[in-house]
C-alpha cells in the first residue's frame, strides 16, 4: 500500500510538471501545426528569471511569487518575437517550423551558457514550501504539492479562458477550421500571435516550477521538450483535455516502470508504450472530428 | 544534371578528387577529418532519401548511425581483446566478464551482416508500425525524436554494456589490421570514400526509377497516391529504412576513423544537427546533401576549434536562416539560373490536409 501511494503520488507529481511544459505546446501546436522547439529554452528563460528575480529581491518566499508574472511575461515575449520574426512566413510549411525553432534554441541555450555559465544555479525554495504534508502517515513534499497544485490551477485557467472568453471562442473557431472561422470575421492572424503568446508564456510559468525540482541550468530546457511533445503527441491536438489525460498517464507509467526497472529502461519502455498506444489511435486520446482524409 | 553525361561526370570527379587528390593533398590528420566528414555525407545522402525526396523528417538518424557505430565497437572491442577475452573497459568496473548479447559480435561475418541489416531492420518495423497507421508528418518527426532520446538514455545508464556516458574508444585493431599504421588509415579512408560513392550511386538509382517517383508523389500528395492503388506506408518505409541501412554503414565506418563512439554522437542534438548540412545542400538533390553535409562537419570541427561557443551559434543561425528563407538550400540557387521555371515543391495545395 506504501508503495502503491508513493509511486501514484510520484507520477502524479512528475505528471503535473509535464503537464505544465506540454500545456502550452499543446495549445500552439494544436492551433498552428507549428512544432516549437524552442518551447523548452522559454521554460529555461522562465527559471532563470526566477533565479534573477530571487538574486535581486532577497528574499525566497516573495520571489516566487513575484517571478510567476515575471516569467509569463518574459516568456510570451519571447514567444511573440519567435513569431512575428519567423514562424510568421511558415505556416504553409509545419514541419520545417521545427527545425527553424531548433535553431532558436541552439541560440537561446549557448546565449544562457555564455551569460549565466554552463553550470547549474540553485533557486532555494521558500520557507512556507519546506517539509512534507503528512496526510493518513503518508508525507508528501510541499514543492511538489505546489507543482501540482500550479499545474492543475494553469490548466483550469486555459479551460476556462477558452471556454468562456471571446479570444477562447476565437482560438477554438480556428483550431476546427481556419477558412470557416476567417470567412466568419475572426483575424486567424491576430489569433495566432495571440495563441503563441499565451503558450509561451505558460513556458515561463513552468520554468519557474521547475526550480523547486532542483539546479537548474541551462540544458534544463532539452530535458523536458522530447517527453512534453510525447504528452501532446499521446494527447492528440486541438483539445487541450487530452494533453491533461496524456501527461498525467506517462507520469504514472514512467513512475511504476522506473520502480520495477530503472530509469533508463522506463524511458525506452514508454516509447514502445506510446508506439504501441498510437497503433490503436493515431491521432491521440481526442480529436477534433473533421472530414479531412487524415 | 540536364544533360546525360553530366551525372556520370559528376561520379567521375568525385572519385579523383577522393581517390587521387585528398590522399596525395592532405596530411594524415587532415585525411582523417576527412573521412569523419565523409561519414556524415554518407548519413546526410540516407537523410536527403527519406526527408527531401520522401518528406519523412526523421529527427532519429543518430539512433541508426549509433546501432552501426556500437555494433563495429563491440566487434573491435572483443577483437582487441583476443579470443575469449573480456574489453578493458568491462574488467575495470565489474567482474562479470561479456554480457550475453555481446558474445555474437566476437564473429567478424555476424557483426557486418548485424550492421548491414539492423539499423534497416528496426527501420522497417518502425516504419510499417507508423506509416500503416498514418502517423505522419510532425508526429513522426516527434516519434523519431523521442527514439534518440530513448536510445542515448539506454546507452548512458549501462555503463558495464555500452561504457555508459563516456562510450568505447581506444580500438587498436581493424579486421586484423593495426589502426596505427598510416597505411592501413589510407585503406580505411578509401573504403569511405567508396562507400559514399555506392550509396550515392543506389541513391541516384532509386531517384531516377519509378519507385523514385512514387515517393515525391507521396509526400506531396499521399492521399491520391492511395487513391491510385499504391500503398504509401510501404514506399515510405522503403526510403526510411534504406536511410536508415545508411546512417548505420555510416556509424560503422565512424568507429575505426574517429576511434571513439559515444552517447553524444547518438542521441537527439547530434541528430537534428545531421540535418542542417542536408537543408544546406539542397534536401531533394543528390549531390547536395553529401556536400552540405562535408561542409558542415568541416565548419562544425574548424570553428569549434577556435570559438567553443561560436559554433553554437552559427548552427542556431543556420537552422533558422537556411529553413526558414532558402528551404531548397544552396542547390536551388544555382538551379534557378539553368532552369527559371522550376516547380515548386508541394506548391499545390493538398486537398482538405488539415
Amino acid at each position: 500500500m506504501d508503495v502503491v501511494v508513493t509511486q501514484v503520488f510520484n507520477g502524479l507529481s512528475g505528471g503535473s510538471i509535464l503537464l505544465l511544459a506540454a500545456l502550452g505546446l499543446a495549445l500552439t501546436f494544436g492551433q498552428m501545426g507549428v512544432i516549437n522547439m524552442a518551447h523548452g529554452e522559454f521554460i529555461m528563460a522562465g527559471a532563470y528569471t526566477a533565479y534573477v528575480t530571487q538574486n535581486v529581491l532577497g528574499s525566497a518566499g516573495l520571489s516566487l511569487v513575484v517571478s510567476l508574472p515575471i516569467a509569463f511575461a518574459i516568456g510570451s515575449a519571447l514567444g511573440v518575437v519567435l513569431e512575428a520574426a519567423l514562424l510568421r512566413r511558415m505556416y504553409h510549411r509545419p514541419l520545417d517550423t521545427l527545425l527553424v525553432t531548433w535553431g532558436v534554441s541552439l541560440v537561446l541555450q549557448q546565449l544562457a551558457r555564455d551569460v549565466f555559465g554552463t553550470a547549474g544555479v540553485d533557486v532555494p525554495a521558500p520557507e512556507w514550501l519546506g517539509g512534507p504534508v503528512e496526510v493518513l502517515g503518508f508525507s508528501f513534499p510541499r514543492t511538489r504539492l505546489f507543482i501540482l497544485l500550479l499545474a492543475i490551477a494553469a490548466f483550469l485557467a486555459l479551460a476556462a479562458a477558452l471556454r468562456y472568453t471571446a479570444l477562447g471562442r476565437r482560438i477554438r473557431a480556428t483550431v476546427q477550421n481556419r477558412p470557416l472561422a476567417e470567412t466568419s470575421g475572426i483575424s486567424t492572424r491576430a489569433t495566432d500571435r495571440l495563441t503563441f503568446f499565451i503558450g509561451s508564456g505558460l513556458a515561463g510559468v513552468a520554468g519557474v516550477a521547475l526550480t523547486l525540482m532542483g539546479s537548474i541550468s541551462p540544458n534544463l530546457g532539452t530535458a523536458y521538450i522530447v517527453d512534453a511533445f510525447l504528452v501532446v503527441v499521446v494527447g492528440g491536438i486541438g483539445q487541450i483535455r487530452g494533453a491533461v489525460i496524456a501527461a498525467f498517464l506517462l507520469g504514472v507509467a514512467q513512475s511504476w516502470i522506473e520502480y520495477s526497472t530503472t530509469a533508463s529502461i522506463a524511458k525506452v519502455l514508454v516509447f514502445a508504450l506510446i508506439v504501441a498506444f498510437l497503433q490503436v489511435r493515431p491521432q491521440g486520446i481526442f480529436t477534433v472530428r473533421t472530414r479531412s482524409l487524415a | 544534371m540536364r544533360r546525360r553525361w553530366a551525372v556520370p561526370a559528376a561520379f567521375a570527379v568525385a572519385a579523383v578528387l577522393l581517390f587521387v587528390v585528398a590522399p596525395l593533398a592532405l596530411s594524415p590528420f587532415r585525411l582523417d577529418q576527412l573521412g569523419r566528414y565523409l561519414c556524415f555525407a554518407i548519413v546526410g545522402v540516407g537523410i536527403g532519401l527519406a526527408w527531401g525526396r520522401g518528406g519523412m523528417l526523421t529527427l532519429g538518424q543518430g539512433v541508426f548511425f549509433g546501432m552501426g557505430a556500437y555494433l563495429m565497437a563491440m566487434h573491435l572491442k572483443l577483437a582487441d581483446a583476443g579470443p575469449g577475452g573480456t574489453p578493458d573497459f568491462m574488467t575495470l568496473i565489474s567482474s562479470d566478464g561479456v554480457p550475453w548479447w555481446w558474445e555474437p559480435f566476437r564473429s567478424e561475418v555476424v557483426t557486418l551482416l548485424a550492421i548491414l541489416l539492423l539499423p534497416a531492420a528496426v527501420a522497417t518495423v518502425l516504419g510499417l508500425a507508423t506509416f500503416r497507421r498514418k502517423v505522419r508528418g510532425a508526429y513522426f518527426a516527434i516519434l523519431s525524436q523521442a527514439l534518440a532520446a530513448a536510445f542515448a538514455i539506454l546507452l548512458i545508464g549501462n555503463p558495464t554494456g555500452t561504457g555508459g556516458s563516456t562510450g568505447l574508444s581506444g580500438f587498436r585493431g581493424f579486421f586484423g589490421f593495426a589502426l596505427s599504421d598510416p597505411a592501413n588509415r589510407l585503406v580505411l579512408f578509401c573504403t569511405a570514400a567508396g562507400v559514399l560513392l555506392l550509396v550515392l550511386a543506389l541513391a541516384r538509382q532509386l531517384m531516377v526509377s519509378r519507385y523514385g517517383e512514387l515517393l515525391v508523389a507521396c509526400r506531396d500528395a499521399e492521399e491520391r497516391v492511395r487513391f491510385l492503388g499504391y500503398d504509401p506506408a510501404n514506399v515510405k518505409t522503403v526510403a526510411f529504412a534504406t536511410a536508415a541501412f545508411m546512417a548505420g554503414i555510416a556509424g560503422a565506418l565512424f568507429v575505426p576513423i574517429v576511434g571513439i563512439v559515444s552517447p553524444n554522437d547518438v542521441g537527439v542534438v547530434p541528430s537534428i544537427g545531421m540535418l542542417i548540412g542536408v537543408a544546406i545542400g539542397g534536401r531533394t538533390t543528390l549531390f547536395g546533401p553529401a556536400l552540405g553535409a562535408i561542409a558542415v562537419a568541416w565548419a562544425g570541427s574548424t570553428l569549434s576549434e577556435q570559438f567553443p561557443s561560436g559554433w553554437t551559434y552559427a548552427q542556431g543561425l543556420l537552422f533558422m536562416l537556411v529553413i526558414a528563407f532558402l528551404p531548397g538550400g544552396l542547390a536551388s540557387l544555382a538551379w534557378r539560373r539553368v532552369r527559371p521555371a522550376a516547380p515548386r515543391a508541394s506548391a499545390e495545395p493538398v486537398p482538405a490536409a488539415r
